[in-house]
């Protein structure tokens, strides 16, 4: 029975500081009444390191240690929480005394007997930090400068930052959940800056995977990623040094495979949080069963894909990580929820309930957000446009979910003139309403990509890793912020 | 008041193992190290439709440390305070500097230029407030807002944080500084309908002093008129016209500006004001002033976060250029001496030129009013700058009606040197103090 929870985990987040499965039970009957309809503690620790390397020297190195517990109390609507970075006894029972304060006193219940659960296997329980050695951690740092340099000699300047994270988690609920984690995510970044005739530019490029530093060194198409990166952050600069102005007015956009998924991320996922939904604030409040996109879209948010940034063999509530389908077809089908909004909303939860730390309260937060393929060959997409734009590439977004407005930046963009691509231009920020762009979207590709593993998503001021993806995909209008 | 004593007496004890961290770091061959340290406590507490939503206790502590030895830097950090915890993290730090490169322009800001005795700011304004008077205070809040108007369908909740805390650095020249600070904050987000529309949008008030913050109910009720003055809005035609940035996010063109004068872009050639020092970068009209020592104000710190005093200056002096914005590092790379920016501005306070809030929209006469600005398509490289915008079309200074889903797109260059007026309608609440600007045209896309 206890085979599912990790026991080195259980070890160093509780045994460690004096306290067992009993006193956790304990904990949480002192909190659990017939007015509360969840409690939960929350335990982690982690190690987290980071390396830059700029001008061929190695100037920056960091280790970090974080490690504490959250208390969470929830009352219908209401929430209670406290958390220390203190993990005892004493300061336990502190901020469980603190977080209960939310709940009208009402007559003591039992908690649920803990089941310990087991999650999915998204990712393997490793410690990523001492995948490499220190030497070697340093040696891939220069190689992948040397790399950069190497490709182009209008290469000036590198920057190349490297970190790794080693996560452990502990969940335990008045539910029954009792459920450990241990999560690695390894990022790798190359960042050039490009000269000619006195213009300069900057392109970057990187990736990352819940797993260790030997991912840099796997081939893809024959080439090692820690070198493909190099080549293509060299790649976009030299693109951006010869780009010419952006177009301004509407026009139909081509997005590029992979990364510009982020368009997803923020014209319909965020609008698709449960939270927002319980409360009647998005765009797409009450529209379960309805057409919200073309019928070519079909949307999920996978937290199951096997090392993939976003993934999670259980979220931060303890559920585990799952399949979603958001939009089929078009139609609308569900939100992401955690706990609390489900139990509200009346649904189940979807393994979306994620935190930042200890320190701060779950949400639903998306995992890895993507379009599935079309049957569009990418070149026929293209050969469709008249007059518009082709992005490949994007440096982020923002959406307000309640008017249902988004923006995403382009890093890398072509026009398309008479269905070929032609010349690059400018970053631009591209504007639209979610609901409408996606019932914009007209050919989707049949070459779905999922980004290199560098998202991250921020609301409410918590930052949670995340993928994104889609295949190549044409919408029929979108504003484009050009200055012509 | 037991609480503010709690406080100070935690801060000398800070001190004190800061001081024994930085004893240890020399013990383990460190030839030399700073550390600082942080707390912050209080009480964060949510409404929403009139009822107590979340309350949160924040108890947040953190220790990095920077180490040198012989030219190498290493750095580490922990929320974990204990003992144990703390010889880990200098360890980690030491380990971490044997396999830094040695750089000569790493290392401790220079001595002299340290200050040893801070002066008092005035930043430390704690309240004593019982959970049951902050949710009172948010339900008021926020009632206003959902009573104001019958357009007023939802609402995101109103918001009551109250923090105090310290900080404390210390560092291998001997300096052992450290000040406590409150930072209060009230604010509410109002959810406006009509037909098939929804929009969102907010006011907040912030200050040091609990006491100084706007009444609750005007917040509220400015969240609900802000809201109601979305409804409906349109779409522009795509051209270029004179567009006006109201003073809430005016700002944001004066933060372009500090990244492109920071130190770390000047060095890595990643600014498009490399070389400016000296020459005309904004109009004459405009004067940018730095006050480091402004009593109870919110970017106020007599010390920068490498130790180094902060001092009165001009940032911009009849548009020119006055000074780059530089931490010991950036200085030493770029030959020359650190402005005390390490970690950030201190109090800007932008001059004046064009009246009030409506004298500014009679100086736009026909053109756009932004109120909102979406994403970060801004390179401070080359200067491109294309956003995406909210607020309302003025004609002949008359607010006419309200417009959404366009970008605005240029160059900071132009932007900068297309300063027509600032007004007299300073937003407070930020570090950068600056009324309502007008550039001369920008384009818009649109329709």
């Amino acid at each position: 029975m206890t085979s599912v929870i990790d026991q080195s985990v259980e070890q160093e987040l509780i045994g460690d500081s004096g306290l067992d499965r009993d006193f956790l039970n304990k904990t949480l009957n002192s909190i659990y009444q017939n007015k509360v309809d969840l409690a939960d503690l929350y335990f982690q620790s982690s190690q987290h390191e980071s390396w830059m390397l700029e001008d061929g020297i190695v100037k920056e190195g960091s280790y970090n240690i974080e490690r504490g517990v959250g208390v969470r109390v929830i009352s219908g609507e209401k929430t209670g929480f406290s958390y220390s970075d203190d993990i005892s006894a004493l300061s336990l029972t502190k901020a469980a005394d603190a977080a209960k304060g939310i709940a009208d006193s009402g007559q003591s219940a039992r908690v649920q007997i803990f089941t310990p659960q087991k999650g999915i296997s998204a990712y393997q329980a490793i410690e990523p930090l001492s995948s490499l050695s220190q030497e070697q951690k340093i040696t891939l740092m220069h190689e992948v400068e040397a790399h950069a340099r190497a490709t182009d000699k209008r290469v000036q300047q590198v920057i190349v930052s490297l970190s790794g994270v080693y996560e452990k988690i502990l969940v335990a609920a008045s539910d029954g959940t009792y459920a450990t984690d241990i999560r690695p995510l390894v990022r790798l970044n190359c960042s050039v800056l490009v000269e000619e005739n006195g213009k300069r530019e900057r392109g970057g490029s990187g990736g990352g995977a819940r797993t260790d530093y030997s991912y840099f060194f796997e081939l893809v198409s024959g080439k090692a990623r820690y070198l493909s990166y190099a080549e293509e952050a060299v790649r976009q600069a030299l693109v951006n040094l010869v780009a010419i102005a952006s177009p301004a007015g509407v026009l139909p956009v081509v997005l590029g495979p992979g990364w510009p998924g982020v368009l997803l991320h923020e014209a319909v996922g965020h609008g698709l949080e449960g939270d927002f939904n319980r409360k009647g604030s998005s765009a797409f409040s009450g529209k379960i069963g309805q057409k919200v996109a073309s019928e070519h879209c079909t949307i999920v948010d996978d937290g199951t894909m096997a090392n993939r940034r976003g993934s999670l063999n259980i979220d931060d509530e303890g559920t585990p990580g799952q399949y979603n389908v958001l939009i089929e077809k078009g139609i609308l089908k569900g939100y992401m929820q955690d706990k609390h909004n489900a139990a509200l909303m009346g649904v189940k939860p979807t393994g979306n309930g994620r935190r930042e730390s200890y320190a701060h309260l779950p949400m639903p937060r998306m995992t890895n957000t993507y379009m599935l393929a079309g049957e569009h060959d990418p070149q026929d997409i293209i050969k469709s446009v008249k007059k518009g734009i082709y992005a490949p590439n994007f440096s982020g977004g923002q959406v307000d979910i309640t008017s249902g407005k988004f923006v995403f930046t382009s890093s890398e963009a072509y026009l398309i003139e008479n269905g070929e691509i032609t010349s690059p231009i400018k970053g631009a920020t591209l504007i639209g309403s979610g609901p409408e762009a996606m019932k914009n979207v007209s050919m989707v590709g049949n070459d779905l990509k999922l980004d290199a593993g560098v998202g991250v998503c921020g609301k409410d001021g918590q930052s949670v890793p995340v993928g994104v993806g889609q295949p190549t995909l044409k919408i029929d209008e979108m504003t484009i912020g050009g200055t012509q | 008041m037991t609480e503010q004593n709690s406080l100070t007496e935690q801060l000398e004890q800070v001190k004190n193992r800061v001081n024994k961290v930085l004893e240890l770091a020399k013990e383990l061959g460190a030839d030399g190290a700073e550390v600082a340290m942080s707390r912050t406590q209080g009480l964060s507490v949510g409404t929403r439709l009139g009822e107590v939503e979340n309350v949160e206790f924040t108890n947040d502590g953190a220790l990095g440390i920077t180490v040198y030895q012989g030219g190498r830097k290493g750095s580490a950090s922990t929320a974990d305070l204990s003992e144990n915890a703390l010889k880990q993290t200098v360890q980690a730090a030491v380990n971490i500097a044997k396999y830094t490169s040695v750089d000569d322009c790493s290392g401790l800001a220079d001595k002299e230029l340290l200050a040893m005795n801070p002066q008092d700011l005035d930043l430390h304004h704690p309240k004593v407030l019982s959970t049951e008077q902050a949710i009172e205070l948010a339900k008021a809040c926020e009632n206003e807002a959902l009573s104001f108007d019958k357009r007023i369908t939802n609402s995101d909740g109103a918001t009551l944080d109250s923090f105090e805390g310290f900080k404390v650095y210390g560092n291998s020249h001997g300096q052992l500084v450290g000040y406590p600070s409150s930072r209060h904050s009230l604010s509410c987000v109002a959810i406006a309908s009509d037909g098939d529309e929804m929009q969102r949008d907010y006011a907040y008030s912030v200050n040091r002093d609990f006491d100084l913050l706007d009444n609750g109910e005007d917040i509220g009720r400015q969240a609900a008129k802000e809201v109601l003055s979305r409804l409906n809005a349109q779409k522009l035609p795509t051209g270029k016209v004179p567009v006006m940035f109201r003073a809430d996010v005016a700002n944001s063109i004066f933060g372009h500006f500090i990244a492109a004068i920071s130190g770390g872009n000047l060095y890595r050639k990643s600014s498009f004001l490399m070389d400016a020092l000296g020459s005309q970068v904004f109009p004459k009209f405009l004067t940018i002033e730095e006050r480091p020592h402004l009593k109870k104000a919110l970017a106020s710190s007599a010390f920068d976060s490498e130790g180094v005093i902060t001092q009165d200056r001009n940032i911009i002096t009849a548009g020119v250029l006055d000074t780059y914005l530089l931490t010991s590092y950036s200085a030493r790379k770029l030959g020359l001496t650190t402005t005390g920016h390490a970690g950030g501005i201190h109090n800007w306070l932008v001059s004046s030129n064009g009246g009030d809030f409506d004298a500014m929209l009679k100086k736009l006469g026909t053109g756009l009013l932004v109120t909102e600005l979406m994403g970060q398509g801004v390179n401070v490289l080359t200067g491109d700058y294309s956003r995406g915008a909210a607020g309302f079309w003025v004609e002949n200074g008359e607010i006419a009606y309200p417009v959404a889903e366009i970008t605005i797109a240029g160059t900071l260059q132009n932007i900068f040197k297309g300063l027509v007026a600032i007004g007299s309608d300073v937003d407070l609440r930020g570090s950068i103090r600056t009324g309502s600007l007008i550039i001369e045209e920008m384009q818009v896309a649109g329709n």
